[in-house]
């Protein structure tokens, strides 16, 4: 034990020594963020410069291999299936906080706080086979093909329900309990102060949870490829299948080359982009609280 | 750091001839020249100087907020370590100035240890929180560090209530030995010096009169400096004491004289004041 | 008179109302996860055995087991964590031991750090394709996928490990350099030791979020599901091990049902053992302060 740790003590001895190799460390977890920038930019570099940034929202469609890199429909459906997710999963997940801290005796609250723990360490691969394999040949019996905006938008919906559950009752338990004890004093009943009192003074860290389950939302990817039909197209009613920008990039990559492969990196790119103003949205929101 | 290992029979036979050794011979231990004291800017303490006798106990006493800690974590450089704390003025330490940038601070803490206000034991055994400061000082031979260890705790009076306990944690002990316990942690790297920081305060009454007594009996063989808020025991314990006073939020000296003239016959307005209860 | 009685009924009314939407939102909620997991239960252990732990898959996953696909999944997992480990201790001690609060290092590495926590997963497959497989030439392998994930983790276990340094007491830091300790020896026998359970939380977090990964691994580390040889061969990981057999293979629902409760399995262990820890880290902070 003491002589193999004199062989290193030198390390620790000496401060200065020590901190350079920890600088170091902080300097390569730093500069991953930049590395990883710079490859994205690097690899979608040709089909920026030659056809540039604008082609990909005109472009009439998704034909890579036809010189049309059309991104809006997929752009159009990973928005259209977030936001239907957040709206589902938001009044649920608040509805689940309000349960948590308000309603449940303290034990049952418990339980159920690890359920919902539970449920969000439940991996998108496995979201992704029940809806296949359960919810697909539901919808499927009353719309066929099954695959759909509506499945992807429902799985989705229970993955980020867990994020906004634990946010808004994070968000909950930080209102002063002053408020509450107003609150009661002034006679209100249980669902004006929930409703008038608690929600409002918590409204900003809520939101930030939404927004960053949205982020989640927007960046998720195996589910919705497996349940939503992958169909590139503007999808106009619930039952239509479509593709999201991140499915495009793990059905495709393994096959595409050239402007093909550029073009999707073009996507990752844009697809960060949203998810980081989003993130940054949130963190602005809830003033540099609430951490992804 | 140099590493004289004095056995434990020595120390003792140092020990029973403390009465004779007691006479203080007012040697200088170290010299604070105009130390002014800054926070982000703003001057919490200005143009101190203060000379401390070896072998004696020094009190620092006055009113919350006076600058008494800083210019303690000042003498052995302590104020290093507060973000935006700058010193500046000199103190001499064995004809050196400690703040010289090129001091090695690590010795330089070892030869002035320092106590804190509250019990600080790491959370390591007894023994461990003993051995870890040695081993990482470059005592490697186990069994002068154990003799080390034993004539700390025995200095400090635990070593017959933790001999058979040494490998429990040392947060496990009551207040008062955790306190007796830094002390001895302090002590095992042999210092000459001993900053001390409100060591009673945290402590209840009868630990506080137990380590109260440990300090008078270090004064033997090391030079004592200690910020109390306890005016009793400034009397009871200090050979002299050093009066700070605040004056538009910045601390500054009032008087450093023997116990005896502050207590009974002291000059000063604010000192006369303070000593009677009616300011501070 | 009249008018308050009826108000107070219409709050009533309300307070129902509202419980009504709580009660049911709860109870949708209940019901789907119950469904959920009854079926992974239900339709995984019809599957589930020791051979299927033990045995290759055959005729393209449809029948045989897992084993060479578990192997693949910790070599994957070992490497991100071998390599993300260190580093992620190292940096944690960096920013909470050697700069400053609200110092512009710190600043502008913790924003890094939650920005690359932000980043989808399907985009650090992006970049693990394009860099570690290509640019570094080494292909889909088991070493690309575990070098992917190790990025992708490497957030979750700076911010645990320096949550975990943040709460050690300062008064052990001032202690320490009393005794005129060096910053390395504070850190090496007291502040990390003390944000050990953190680490371990942090860690086990890490792994949890590793094993589900899918997207970051498709195009990293591959799927061939022959047992690995080499850290260099392509190997499948359990959840792409799940994809595949739900989306490629027809007839192969079967065997991915009883492979997603392996790895459900797996995660609510992981899990548990996280947040154990993070509770008696919790409660040894109470004790100990």
């Amino acid at each position: 034990m003491i002589s193999s740790k004199s062989s290193f003590s030198f390390l620790w001895r000496n401060d200065k020594i020590l901190g350079r190799v920890l600088w170091a460390s902080a300097c390569l977890s730093t500069a991953l963020l930049i590395l990883i920038a710079m490859f994205l930019v690097k690899e979608s570099w040709p089909v920026l410069t030659s056809i540039g940034i604008t082609r990909f929202i005109t472009d009439a469609g998704w034909y890579p291999l036809e010189k049309l890199f059309g991104l809006a429909p997929m752009l159009g459906a990973t928005v259209i299936v977030s936001t239907l997710a957040v709206l589902i999963a938001a009044p649920l997940g608040i509805a689940s906080a309000i349960f948590c801290s308000f309603i449940a005796p303290r034990r049952i609250a418990q339980a159920y706080r690890s359920l919902i723990a539970l449920l969000a360490g439940i991996p998108s691969v496995a979201y992704g086979l029940w809806g296949l394999t359960v919810l697909v040949p539901l919808i499927g019996q009353f719309q066929p093909p099954g695959a759909s905006l509506l499945a992807a938008s429902l799985i989705l919906s229970l993955m980020i329900l867990p994020t906004i559950a634990l946010t808004t009752d994070a968000a909950i338990s930080t209102v002063p309990k002053s408020y509450l004890q107003g609150a009661t004093a002034l006679g209100l009943t249980r669902e004006a102060t929930i409703i008038k009192v608690i929600l409002p003074a918590a409204r900003a860290s809520i939101g930030a949870g939404i927004l960053l389950a949205a982020a989640r939302a927007l960046g998720e990817t195996m589910a919705v490829l497996m349940v939503a039909g992958n169909v590139v197209q503007f999808p106009t009613s619930l039952f239509d299948p479509m593709r999201t920008l991140t499915a495009n990039m793990a059905l495709e990559m393994a096959y595409a080359t050239g402007d093909h492969r550029a073009s999707l990196f073009v996507s990752g790119l844009m697809l960060t982009a949203i998810v980081m103003a989003l993130a940054t949205l949130a963190w602005r929101l809830s003033g540099g609280r609430v951490h992804g | 750091m140099k590493l004289e290992f004095v056995s434990y029979d020595e120390c003792k036979r140092a020990d029973s001839n403390i009465r004779q050794l007691a006479q203080p011979t007012h040697e200088v231990a170290l010299a604070a020249k105009g130390i002014t004291i800054t926070y982000s800017g703003a001057r919490a303490l200005r143009d101190v100087t203060l000379s401390i006798a070896r072998n004696e106990i020094t009190a620092l006493i006055g009113p919350s907020g006076c600058g008494k800690t800083s210019f303690l974590s000042s003498l052995n450089r302590m104020t290093d370590l507060i973000p935006g704390c700058k010193v500046t003025g000199h103190v001499y330490h064995d004809g050196i100035n400690i703040h010289e940038p090129k001091t090695d601070v690590q010795e330089l803490r070892c030869h002035i240890g320092m106590i804190f206000q509250k019990p600080n034991p790491f959370p390591l055994s007894i023994r461990r929180n003993l051995e870890m400061p040695l081993k990482e000082h470059g005592l490697t031979n186990a069994a002068q560090r154990y003799e080390r260890i034993e004539h700390a705790l025995t200095e400090v009076g635990l070593w017959s209530e933790v001999k058979d306990r040494l490998d429990q944690p040392a947060l496990a002990l009551s207040g008062g030995q955790q306190q007796r316990l830094c002390i001895a942690r302090a002590l095992a790297l042999e210092p000459s010096i001993l900053l001390m920081d409100e060591p009673c305060s945290a402590l209840d009454p009868i630990s506080s009169a137990v380590v109260e007594d440990l300090i008078i009996r270090l004064r033997e063989k090391y030079t004592v400096v200690v910020v109390t808020h306890n005016l009793g025991q400034a009397k009871r314990i200090a050979d002299s004491v050093a009066l700070f006073w605040f004056q538009d939020g910045c601390g500054y000296l009032v008087e450093h004289t023997p116990t005896d003239a502050i207590f009974n016959a002291a000059q000063n307005a604010i000192t006369k004041a303070y000593i009677s209860g009616a300011r501070g | 008179m009249a008018e308050m009685a009826i108000t107070r009924k219409n709050n009533s009314a309300r307070d129902l109302g509202l419980m009504l939407v709580v009660w049911s939102a709860t109870a949708i909620i209940i019901a789907a996860f119950t469904w959920i997991i009854g079926d992974f239960i239900i339709h995984g252990f019809e599957r589930l055995s020791w051979s299927f732990l033990t045995t290759s898959p055959s005729n393209a996953g449809r029948s045989g087991g897992i084993a060479p696909i578990l192997v693949s999944t910790l070599l994957i997992l070992l490497i991100a964590i071998t390599v993300a480990l260190p580093i992620g201790v190292a940096t944690a001690a960096f920013l909470s031991e050697f700069t400053r609060v609200g110092g512009r290092v710190r600043q502008i590495t913790t924003l890094s750090l939650d920005i690359l926590a932000g980043v989808p997963s399907i985009v650090f497959g992006l970049f693990g394709n394009a860099f570690f497989c290509i640019w570094l030439g080494l292909g889909f392998s088991i070493l690309s996928g575990g070098l992917t994930l190790a990025c992708m983790v490497l957030p979750i276990l700076i911010r645990t490990t320096q949550a975990g340094l943040s709460s050690v007491p300062d008064e052990w830091r001032r202690g320490a350099s009393a005794l005129g300790l060096s910053r390395g020896a504070a850190l090496t026998h007291i502040l990390l030791p003390a944000a050990t359970p953190a680490i371990a939380a942090g860690l086990m977090l890490g792994i949890g979020r590793a094993a589900a990964e899918t997207a970051a691994l498709i195009f990293t580390s591959g799927y061939v599901d022959r047992m690995p040889s080499s850290l260099d061969d392509s190997g499948r990981a359990l959840a792409v091990h799940i994809y595949d057999l739900t989306m490629n293979v027809a007839g192969g629902d079967a065997n991915a049902y009883a492979s997603a409760l392996v790895l459900i399995s797996l995660l609510i262990l992981i899990n548990s053992v996280a947040v154990t820890l993070t509770n008696r880290y919790g409660s040894q902070r109470i004790t100990a302060s």
